[in-house]
């Protein structure tokens, strides 16, 4: 029952969006009707349509969970971009340097790889927050330009293939790829595991815990002997680890290599998804899906209807404004229980 | 003075304000007479703060008048109530800490000169003279988070003076002042009412009302349960109407068998956040089977003690034994293993986690342990049996042990804390301003379970700027002033005027 | 006088980076006159879109208000600037325009944040994926405008050798925005509206005991921010550039927080800082110049951002914000 009331919220705030949209559409000159049966056509009619669907879900998922897992800790990662970087990169260079490695070690080892990557990148703005205080908004931000001139260098100078014109690298070794079973790719359910893992360990584990007390209220959490710093390092560190897994399964399940630009703002649709999710980790995987239809049909909608791609960010962020606003939520519930999520609460603690 | 025929100088008629199911006003009426003093009284949740902030402008009344001069007013802000000339010094101060002390009284109502510009001398000059006037000096270039709280509870006032305020309303003003601090408040306070100046003054101490009210008003519940003048009753009267029922007003305790020395403490020194000296030399020894309390004035260096000792503030130098054993060094879990329970002053900051359950906030100092975890996991069954046993055996009221620890009052969220730090395994209990903010109920209860404590061996060290709790409780009292321990001695060896100079200038 | 002895002892490290600074210049530009001069420069230019949205986010975080939006109200500002000017072709109401956007979008913040009690990162969130999404939907590729905006000399004192090229022979936004430190300087800390600004993004209800209305404060300051943003998109578009492209902020609006931080909430600080950062941007093509660093230019464009994180971690530290921000207020 409680499942259904958080659900609430959010499914009204997608019809709403929606209906905005509408307008817009209308306003633009094409049919709403043709749009948005266009829009469900692309992305779920037909087995292959919707493995699309799923594969483009797949890095939003674990953009969401990177996101929202250290939302939990009190911490804003904005450098998931950086971080799913420089985990397809490192994975897309296990999966091609390695050679005559069988795929039950050869894959796992390559994906792991690239999430240690995504951790390592995460883990720098977290010792540089829990040491010296400094802001992870903006060192997070900021490693996000950094990782983009790291990677397009490293697939330049050191693992371009010779004679490559372009700048990015080999393909990897079939024993590295992830692969689908019939349209449903292994990715997502990788994906998945993932999300139901992170909602086990936020609200399982002791460790879960002291990772949500320290978002909730980090002084209660230190007089409780919790050691702040070493949470906030380990959460983006885990934060990093998860982006890393999705930049993985990009190169290792869908593109086969590495190429620089393969997703641009991936690291910050992850944070839309985060906060549509309300931080809930399998709450994550729906809107993720969401997403990814819009995303997945938006050709589709401008072949059919002659409505131009974009109109899907106009509705997603419709989406996350209804979502947010708590007079929207409090209409609903006349009562003022639940979870209210305060995003900036946590943005002057250090 | 008091002129029967004049017009009342501030009247509620017929107050009701609900809180969603929360009823904190019903049907409050409140006559405050010119130049008069009026206690309003009433233990906390009673709601006197509430009327008092309808009063001025911060909430609106869902039905009732407000009165000025015998006019009925539309208050509907702060700015409204300064406009009719009502002035309040809250409980919490409305201060701006990192301003200074000019900025702060003109705030709002700046001398300024063309376009805009701030008359930063005439400001400090008029706050100067305000100062003299009414015997609340302050030096104007201050910043007000340097100064002590006496001194900030002077700005509060001028601010209300400053705007040349006919009723000034205090909430709970001597709460944070020592004895000598508050003979001179009221000492103020009657000064202004003799140039006609109209006070309510919100308290829940008894011996305040009788010593300075021309009138006290009672309320209970969110109502007046009656309205008389303090010459007519005494202490047990005052106290049965406020609670409803006859009140222990000091808890009855036996002779301390104090025993060995369980906490020695040696030439501490400490610094505060802003690198200054907090605690020099400091020393004490609290025995198990004792109550040691120590009195002083917030902001001598009692926090930063609590903290020192807990393993939540590094040492310049000195050392922290608990038996035999050094803990200055140690993390805050490692003090708390070794048996060190600790009820901290702010108990929304540092005590609870209140999104979180009630259950999980009973077991936040062990839920690492078995039988709460196994190998990480966390065992919810194990759990919830002990957080509906200890809900029981320390009477918090909650419809779930599942709720959110931040939907319980004041006084049962201190219970849930007390519950949690005396239900473990401890010789050594810190109990920092354990009873502020709660209602009477919960206050004798806290009470008697830390004389329980103490009978049962565990050595505790009681911190509280109320200097009643300290006398009725503690065996042993010490005195802190900056930073330093100045007295210490059996409490039957002091009395309430040294201690009380001792708080203020540290010699008696 | 003896402050001001202080001040530069309290100083020294900051002095000392900057005469450094002054020093590699001077050795990149080759000890001649005209690189050097140059390289300031371009760095006062690079700097000017920082600055603005720096100021933007100092307004509102000082009034209690976290902006992340500034990324949002800048693209959106240099998109509304760049298509008027292309529709009327006056690069003036163009500029106006993208102030007016700018404004706009302040207000809705505030629609947001202050009356329906919206979480502030969100609300900006909000803004940012509405002006990427809004831009690029009605961008149509092809459009031009005739000039950027002309680069006026302030008379004798643009002759003035290195210190008069640098200073006096700009752009009118780049003027605007080194009067806009000087006057948001003086007015945070001078006027009335400064001391509530500050009041009320410190303890807020301090504040409105004494009368001052929280609310519309914050709608003001918010407003007046966004207006600078929208300045600062409109620099983008009208004066550094001369078109539009979808996404062309890259960043900009982030980097801005990070030099409002990094100024700790000071305008001359935030000055300091996007001037460091203009700088490393400056010092870039130098390198390119003199063929440094030539086989590995993603090192050369990692420079800005590595020196942020340095300074930040090195020196910054704790910085503190204004002791409010992030929570809704509201009376009750």
């Amino acid at each position: 029952m409680k499942i259904l009331r958080s659900a609430l919220v959010p499914i009204i705030a997608v019809v709403l969006a929606l209906l905005a949209g509408a307008l817009l559409i209308q306003l633009s000159g094409s049919s709403p009707r043709e749009a948005y049966s266009a829009l469900f056509e692309g992305s779920f009619v037909g087995w292959e349509r919707f493995g699309t669907t799923l594969e483009k879900a797949t890095p939003l998922i674990m953009g969401g969970l990177a996101v929202a897992f250290a939302f939990k800790g009190g911490l804003f990662n904005i450098g998931g971009q950086g971080q799913l970087l420089f985990g397809a990169l490192i994975a897309g260079a296990a999966g091609y340097g390695f050679t005559g490695l069988p795929w039950i070690i050869h894959m796992p080892l390559a994906l792991l790889l690239g999430a240690a990557a995504g951790a390592a990148w995460g883990a720098i703005p977290g010792v540089l927050k829990a040491t010296r205080g400094a802001h992870e908004v903006i060192t997070t931000i900021m490693l996000n330009f950094v990782a983009a001139n790291m990677a397009e260098w490293l697939c330049t100078k050191v693992w371009r293939k010779p004679g490559d014109i372009l700048v990015r690298t080999p393909m990897i070794e079939g024993s590295a790829e992830i692969p689908t079973f019939g349209n449903i790719p292994l990715g997502f359910l990788i994906a998945v595991a993932f999300a139901f893992g992170m909602w086990y360990l936020l609200q399982k584990t002791t460790f879960g815990f002291e990772v949500r007390s320290v978002g909730l209220n980090p002084n209660a959490a230190s007089y409780a002997g919790i050691s702040t710093k070493r949470i906030v390092i380990l959460t983006m560190a885990i934060s990093g680890f998860l982006a890393g897994i999705g930049g993985s399964i990009e190169t290792l399940g869908v593109l086969g290599r590495y190429e620089p630009g393969f997703n641009a703002g991936l690291g910050f649709d992850g944070i839309t998804i985060a906060l549509l999710a309300r931080t809930n980790p399998i709450a994550v995987i729906p809107s993720a899906v969401l997403i990814a239809s819009m995303d997945a049909s938006a050709s589709l909608m401008q072949f059919k209807a002659g409505v131009a791609p974009e109109i899907t960010d106009v509705i997603e962020a419709l989406i996350l404004l209804f979502v947010a606003t708590p007079i929207i939520v409090r209409w609903f519930f006349k009562s003022r229980q639940g979870e209210e999520i305060s995003f900036g609460a946590n943005w002057g603690s250090s | 003075m008091n002129n029967q025929q004049a017009p009342l100088a501030l009247e509620a008629v017929g107050i009701c304000k609900s809180f969603g199911p929360l009823v904190a006003n019903d049907e409050v009426n409140l006559q405050v007479e010119k130049g008069q003093i009026h206690a309003l009284l009433g233990e906390n949740g009673a709601g006197k703060s509430t009327l008092v902030n309808i009063l001025f402008g911060l909430y609106k009344a869902d039905e009732g008048e407000v009165r000025v001069a015998g006019e009925k007013v539309e208050m509907n802000s702060p700015h409204d109530a300064i406009e009719h000339k009502i002035g309040m010094v809250h409980q919490h101060f409305q201060l701006v800490p990192v301003l200074t002390v000019t900025e702060n009284i003109v705030l709002g109502d700046e001398p300024t000169k063309k376009g805009g510009v701030l008359d930063f001398e005439k400001a400090a000059q008029e706050v100067e003279a305000l100062g003299k006037r009414y015997g609340l000096e302050v030096d104007p270039r201050a910043v007000v988070e340097d100064l002590p709280i006496g001194y900030q509870q002077r700005v509060e006032i001028l601010r209300s003076l400053y705007r040349q305020a006919d009723v000034l309303i205090l909430d709970e003003p001597t709460a944070v002042l020592t004895p000598q601090e508050t003979d001179h408040l009221l000492e103020v306070l009657r000064s202004l009412t003799a140039e006609g100046v109209s006070i309510i003054f919100i308290t829940h101490k008894l011996r305040e009302v009788l010593a300075i009210a021309d009138k006290v008003t009672v309320m209970r519940r969110g109502e007046v349960v009656g309205a008389t003048d303090p010459k007519e009753t005494n202490e047990e009267g005052l106290a049965e109407m406020m609670v409803g029922r006859s009140v222990v007003l000091r808890i009855a305790k036996s002779e301390a068998t104090p025993g060995n020395t369980v906490l020695s403490i040696k030439e501490l020194n400490v610094l505060d956040d802003r690198n200054q000296s907090a605690l020099k030399d400091f020393s004490l020894d609290v025995k198990e089977g004792e109550i040691f309390g120590i009195a002083g004035v917030e902001g001598n260096g009692q926090r930063e003690l609590v903290e020192a000792i807990t393993g939540l503030r590094p040492l310049v130098s000195g050392s922290i034994l608990m038996g035999e054993k050094e803990m200055s060094g140690c993390s805050a879990r490692e003090i708390s293993e070794e048996g060190i329970s600790h009820i901290p002053e702010n108990r929304e900051k540092h005590g609870l986690v209140g999104p979180h359950s009630v259950a999980d906030n009973l077991v936040l100092n062990r839920y690492f342990h078995s039988p709460f975890a196994a190998r990480g996991i966390r065992q919810t069954a194990a759990i919830n049996e002990e957080a509906s046993h200890l809900v029981e055996k320390f009477d918090v009221r909650t419809a779930s042990i599942h709720n959110p620890a931040r939907t319980l009052s004041g006084g049962n969220k201190q219970k849930v804390i007390a519950a949690r730090e005396l239900s473990h395994d401890s010789s050594l209990l810190l109990a920092a301003q354990p009873t502020r903010g709660i209602d009477v109920g919960s206050i004798e209860f806290i009470h008697q379970q830390l004389v329980n404590a103490r009978d049962a061996g565990v050595a505790v060290l009681l911190v509280s700027a109320e200097l009643d709790e300290i006398l009725s409780l503690s065996d042993r009292v010490g005195v802190i002033y900056q930073g330093k321990l100045v007295a210490v001695a059996p409490t039957d060896e002091f009395t309430r005027i040294q201690i009380g100079q001792l708080m203020t200038s540290g010699n008696s | 006088m003896n402050s001001l002895f202080e001040r530069i002892i309290r100083l020294r490290w900051w002095i000392l980076i900057f005469l450094a600074i002054i020093a590699f210049t001077i050795f990149a530009g080759d000890f001649r006159q005209d690189p050097t001069t140059a390289i300031l420069a371009a760095t006062l230019r690079h700097s000017t879109p920082l600055v603005l949205g720096a100021l933007c986010g100092m307004l509102c975080e000082r009034s209690g208000v976290i902006n992340i939006g500034i990324e949002g109200q800048m693209l959106m500002s240099a998109f509304v600037g760049f298509t008027v000017t292309a529709a009327t072709s006056s690069l003036y109401l163009g500029v106006a325009a993208g102030l007016a956007c700018g404004m706009l979008m302040g207000a809705a913040l505030g629609g947001l944040t202050v009356s329906l009690q919206g979480d502030q990162i969100i609300a900006g969130t909000v803004l940012n994926i509405f002006a990427l999404g809004l831009t690029s939907f009605l961008y149509t590729p092809g459009e031009t405008i005739h000039s950027k905006t002309p680069r006026i000399n302030v008379g004798p004192l643009a002759d003035i050798p290195v210190i008069g090229k640098i200073f006096f022979a700009n752009q009118p936004i780049t003027y605007v925005s080194l009067l806009l430190v000087a006057v948001i300087w003086y007015s945070l800390f001078k006027t009335t509206w400064g001391l509530r600004t500050r009041a009320i993004g410190e303890h807020p209800s301090a504040a409105e005991t004494v009368g001052v209305s929280v609310a519309k404060m914050r709608y003001l300051n918010l407003i007046i921010g966004g207006g600078i943003a929208g300045l600062a998109g409109a620099y983008l578009s009208l004066e550094a550039v001369g078109s539009f492209e979808r996404g062309m902020t890259n960043g900009k609006g982030f980097v801005a927080l990070a030099v409002m931080i990094f100024g700790r909430w000071n305008p001359v600080g935030a000055w300091g800082a996007a001037l460091l950062f203009g700088y490393t941007n400056a010092i870039q093509t130098q390198f390119q110049f003199r063929g440094w660093l030539t086989g590995h230019p993603q090192f050369i464009g990692m420079i800005p951002f590595i020196v942020t994180i340095v300074v930040l971690a090195g020196f910054v530290g704790r910085a503190r914000p204004p002791a409010a921000i992030g929570q809704p207020y509201t009376r009750e």
